[in-house]
């Protein structure tokens, strides 16, 4: 399953950031989540959840999502427009030549920790 | 407690694996090409026809695959060093698992190492798995639109493999239409149009990957 993998990513991070800052507990992790990323929310969080428990480091580690909008900008008009639910073709003036200028990104933003 | 920025992107973790594989890799003198697709575009068919082309080169192969064993044992069956990497239900490999297949395979005695990915015409594109170079394969029965289905797919791969251009004649596939997709997508995209049946056009696919190999071993040896 997808979401999982990218757990993994997460938690190795986490482990990473926890060495170099002397922490022994994450309370909170902020995702900045784009919203074309691929990755389900709803999946992410039970992901998430499944592992935490797992892994006792990040036990009581709470997932907080925020979305990033998706933005396409369009080279016909220079123009940017919500991606979903337009797609590829500019709603201002037609273009097909556009390119998603945010929102398939995930962040790792920050963390509350001691 | 108290906040700290990270300010990371997630895949930063894998991106470092991946490079320090592929540093190590091309310290051996070893190409390390993934091979990716849609389920049944013909990647294992592709792979055994070039084993068999280019018997003078010590070449392996990884197998992902999400539970079956199928094309390792079609692999093993020619006599290459292969190995199986079940994903676990994971719809795509990351160089940690790349890594830990990588270890049980050896490197050593190997000029090219293939990675079949997982079939999937998605995600594989998203994460860095250590290979030198992204190979994908489209074939002909699945449509020339792929392009503007997929970017993402043809802006990561290296070169595209236009395969079982044997349907030619029974397919709407417009193979100068897909190439100008593919290239307004990665002008850099290598395009190769084959026949794993017939073998048209695997001599200009296996040229350039002789080249790409002697291309990864002379700038180690130019390195200090
Ligand atoms: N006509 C034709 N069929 C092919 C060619 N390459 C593969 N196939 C067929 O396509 C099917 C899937 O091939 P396979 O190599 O298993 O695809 P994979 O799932 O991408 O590994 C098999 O039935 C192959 O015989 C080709 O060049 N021409
Ligand atoms: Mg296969
Ligand atoms: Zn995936
Ligand atoms: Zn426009």
């Amino acid at each position: 399953m997808h979401e999982m993998g990218i757990v993994l990513h997460l938690a190795k991070t986490l482990d990473e950031t926890a060495e170099e800052e002397n922490l022994t507990k994450i309370g909170s992790v902020t995702l900045q989540v784009g919203e074309v990323s691929g990755i389900m929310t709803d999946l992410f969080t039970d992901c998430w959840n499944y592992f935490r428990g797992r892994h006792k480091a990040l036990t009581e580690c709470e997932l907080i999502l925020e979305t990033i909008p998706a933005v396409t900008y369009c080279e016909g008009c220079g123009k940017t427009y919500p991606t979903v639910p337009q797609g590829r073709q500019c709603p201002h003036c037609g273009s097909w030549e556009t390119w998603l200028k945010q929102g398939n990104e995930c962040i790792i933003k920050e963390i509350e920790a001691e | 407690m108290k906040v700290i920025q990270v300010d990371r992107f997630i895949s930063d973790a894998n991106d470092k694996d991946a490079a320090k594989l592929r540093e190590d890799l091309k310290a051996k003198g070893v190409l390390f090409l993934n091979l990716m697709s849609s389920p049944g575009s013909g990647k294992t068919t592709f792979l055994s026809r070039t084993l068999q082309d280019l018997k003078d080169l010590r070449l392996a192969v990884m197998e992902a695959d999400i539970a079956s064993t199928v094309d390792a044992e079609r692999i093993a069956a020619l006599g290459a060093r292969s190995i199986q990497v079940h994903t676990g239900g994971m719809c795509h490999m990351d160089a940690g698992m790349t890594g830990a297949a990588l270890e049980t395979l050896g490197t050593d005695e190997l000029d090219v190492i293939f990675l079949e990915n997982v079939g999937n015409l998605i995600c594989p594109a998203e994460f860095d798995t250590g290979a030198h170079k992204n190979v994908m394969i489209l074939s002909v029965p699945e449509g020339d639109d792929k392009p503007l289905k997929y970017p993402l797919m043809f802006q990561q791969s290296d070169v595209l493999i236009v395969s079982k251009i044997d349907a030619l004649p029974y397919f709407n596939f417009d193979l100068d239409k897909c190439r100008e997709r593919a290239l307004r997508l990665n002008p850099d995209i290598r395009i190769f149009p084959v026949s794993a049946k017939t073998g048209e056009g695997m001599e200009e696919w296996e040229n350039w990957l002789r080249e790409a190999r002697e291309k990864n071993t002379s700038s180690v040896t130019a390195a200090p």
